[in-house]
């Protein structure tokens, strides 16, 4: 493609930032599309537009205040059990509420309406680098507690009855999960807002697990992903001057469909 | 020596007493099957013995030993079936999964937990079905992917919470076969819940009943007749035998599942 891109700082930052988030997306996205919690990870995006409009308002910043929330809500979720996590309509007015709440605090700070654009769809362009050093610890963070809990997790979300015999915390696995979730959420949607989380988090995951049927494979194939539907996104919105959100939620979801097409089971 | 001895053992769930003192001995290297009508307490017994469910009151040892979660020497079969999710992942790694799930780290599993799988998939002639994903398997050969996830780490019990769940009368003398031949030769202590006792007539050496929180062990012949479960359930219960058969009938209708059907 096109080198001249990468002699712009706006767009190695980009690069840099929206790598970082993929890999973690792709990662965790494959264990939310495994336990079928794909829609709690996307209410947990808009609990963290409430968040991040809140934080807004009163003065702090909008990723602490939705890192805040979204951990929070996260952990919430698991508290309350896995089965809450999974049902639909709970999550939903959930999700509802935050979404009015949030659009209730921008109401008081009509000013930031651009902040708030860039909230809902992403602003991967404008990411600072000091933006890239927090999604990058907290990445570091997220990585280091899922390596350890990635094989309990497993188990648990595949034969729940049979891990809790064998010992394994059902309550405590899905509260550590989901409080991931939350800040992979947070993370996500530095780069394709919350409206789009689903992008980085379930597409590349959802295609993963009906390409390969094995664990390893199966995650690395997800993040790899995520990865190269990032990094295209930004090369095309680069070319094109299209919104790089868009480009990525449409390579993210093609290539999805694309794998319903090919793949029948 | 009993593999699992219970004496007075009162378990209550929720607040309600689900088996009331209790006293059952199951000796080593027997086959036991669990009978007894939907809420007798069949899975809370197993959970129980499995560490995961407390007793009120009364002795429970387990090998000699109190219950303990995560016992390596029990292996599970749970009534709830694994495949809800997970459904696009192949079999053999769940079960390599399941081989050490309970310890923290990535879900890489070694040489040795590889041919553990390996050896329970060939003991259940699933070798081949675990390459496929098991959204793709029929029930029965899911049951047989279970099976061998219950016979990882070598366990000398088996508690298998009803393994003969929809299947056909075939699929069903096929498992009890193979269970069996395996516990003879591995000298295994089987407890098998069912919902029907005569699939299981010519290979359990007693049974246990569970009706109304009491319970009842002996032989067929003693525990299955028209007296015995009359006192253990409460009410008037027939049993007749036939062709080799045996139908527990009752009046009510509550009883209606327990009824032997061809
Ligand atoms: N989580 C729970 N909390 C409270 N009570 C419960 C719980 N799970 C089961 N029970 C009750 O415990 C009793 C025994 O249930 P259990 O599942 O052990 O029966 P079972 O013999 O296995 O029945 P089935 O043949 O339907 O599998 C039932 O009355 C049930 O309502
Ligand atoms: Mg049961």
């Amino acid at each position: 493609m096109n080198a001249a891109m990468l002699e712009y700082d706006f767009m190695r930052h980009a690069f840099a930032a929206a790598g970082i988030v993929a890999i973690l997306s792709g990662l965790v996205g494959y264990f939310l599309v495994l336990r079928g919690q794909a829609f709690a990870g996307h209410a947990l995006s808009h609990v963290g537009f409430a968040g991040a409009t809140g934080a807004i308002l009163i003065g702090a910043s909008p990723l602490a205040g939705m890192l805040a929330v979204t951990t929070l809500g996260g952990v919430l979720m698991g508290a309350l059990g896995e089965k809450l996590a999974q049902r639909d309509i709970a999550i939903g007015v959930i999700l509802t509420l935050s979404l009015g709440l949030g659009l209730l605090f921008l109401h008081f700070f009509t000013a930031y309406a651009t902040q708030a654009t860039a909230l809902l769809f992403g602003d991967v362009l404008g990411v600072s680098v000091n933006t890239i050093y927090q999604l990058l610890l907290l990445t570091t963070v997220c990585l280091t507690i899922l390596a350890v809990i990635s094989r309990p997790l497993l188990f648990a979300s595949v034969s729940p009855e049979l891990a809790e015999a064998k010992g394994v915390n059902l309550r405590r696995q899905s509260l550590i999960f989901l409080g991931l979730a939350g800040l992979t959420t947070a993370a996500c949607a530095q780069i394709v807002g919350v409206l789009l989380v689903f992008a980085l988090m379930i597409g590349p995951a959802a295609a993963a697990q009906r390409l390969t049927t094995r664990v390893i494979p199966g995650l690395a194939l997800s993040a790899g992903l995520a990865l190269a539907q990032a990094w295209t996104g930004i090369a095309l919105s680069y070319l094109t001057d299209w919104p790089a959100s868009f480009w990525i939620a449409a390579l993210s979801g093609g290539t999805y469909l694309l794998t319903l097409a090919l793949i029948r089971n | 020596m009993s593999a699992i001895d219970l004496a007075q053992v009162t378990i209550a769930r929720g607040g309600r007493e689900i088996l009331r003192n209790i006293s059952v001995n199951i000796r080593r290297g027997e086959f036991v099957g669990v009978l007894g009508p939907n809420g007798a307490g069949k899975t809370t017994l197993f959970r129980t013995i499995l560490g995961l469910q407390p007793i009120q009151s009364g002795r429970l040892e387990v090998f000699g030993a109190a219950p303990r979660r995560g016992n390596p020497a029990i292996g599970y079969m749970p009534q709830t079936r694994i495949g809800q999710t997970g459904q696009n992942l192949r079999g053999f790694d769940i079960l390599a999964n399941a081989a050490n799930g309970h310890h923290f780290g990535l879900p890489i599993s070694s040489r040795v937990i590889r041919d553990d799988v390996a050896a329970a998939l060939q003991a259940v002639d699933a070798t081949e079905l675990a390459a496929r994903p098991i959204a793709t398997l029929s029930g029965g050969q899911r049951q047989r992917l279970l099976l061998a996830a219950a016979l990882l780490g070598s366990p000398k019990l088996l508690l298998l919470d009803e393994p003969l769940i929809s299947l056909d009368p075939a699929a069903q003398a096929s498992i009890i076969a193979l269970i069996h031949r395996l516990a003879e030769t591995r000298g295994l202590t089987v407890l098998f819940a069912a919902h029907d006792i005569n699939p299981l007539l010519g290979v359990m050496d007693r049974v246990l009943y569970l009706s109304g929180g009491n319970a009842a062990i002996g032989a067929v012949d003693e525990v299955v007749t028209a007296a015995a479960l009359s006192k253990l359930y409460g009410a008037d219960i027939e049993v007749i035998r036939a062709a080799g058969r045996i139908f527990v009938v009752s009046d009510t209708a509550d009883h209606h599942h327990e009824c032997g059907h061809a």
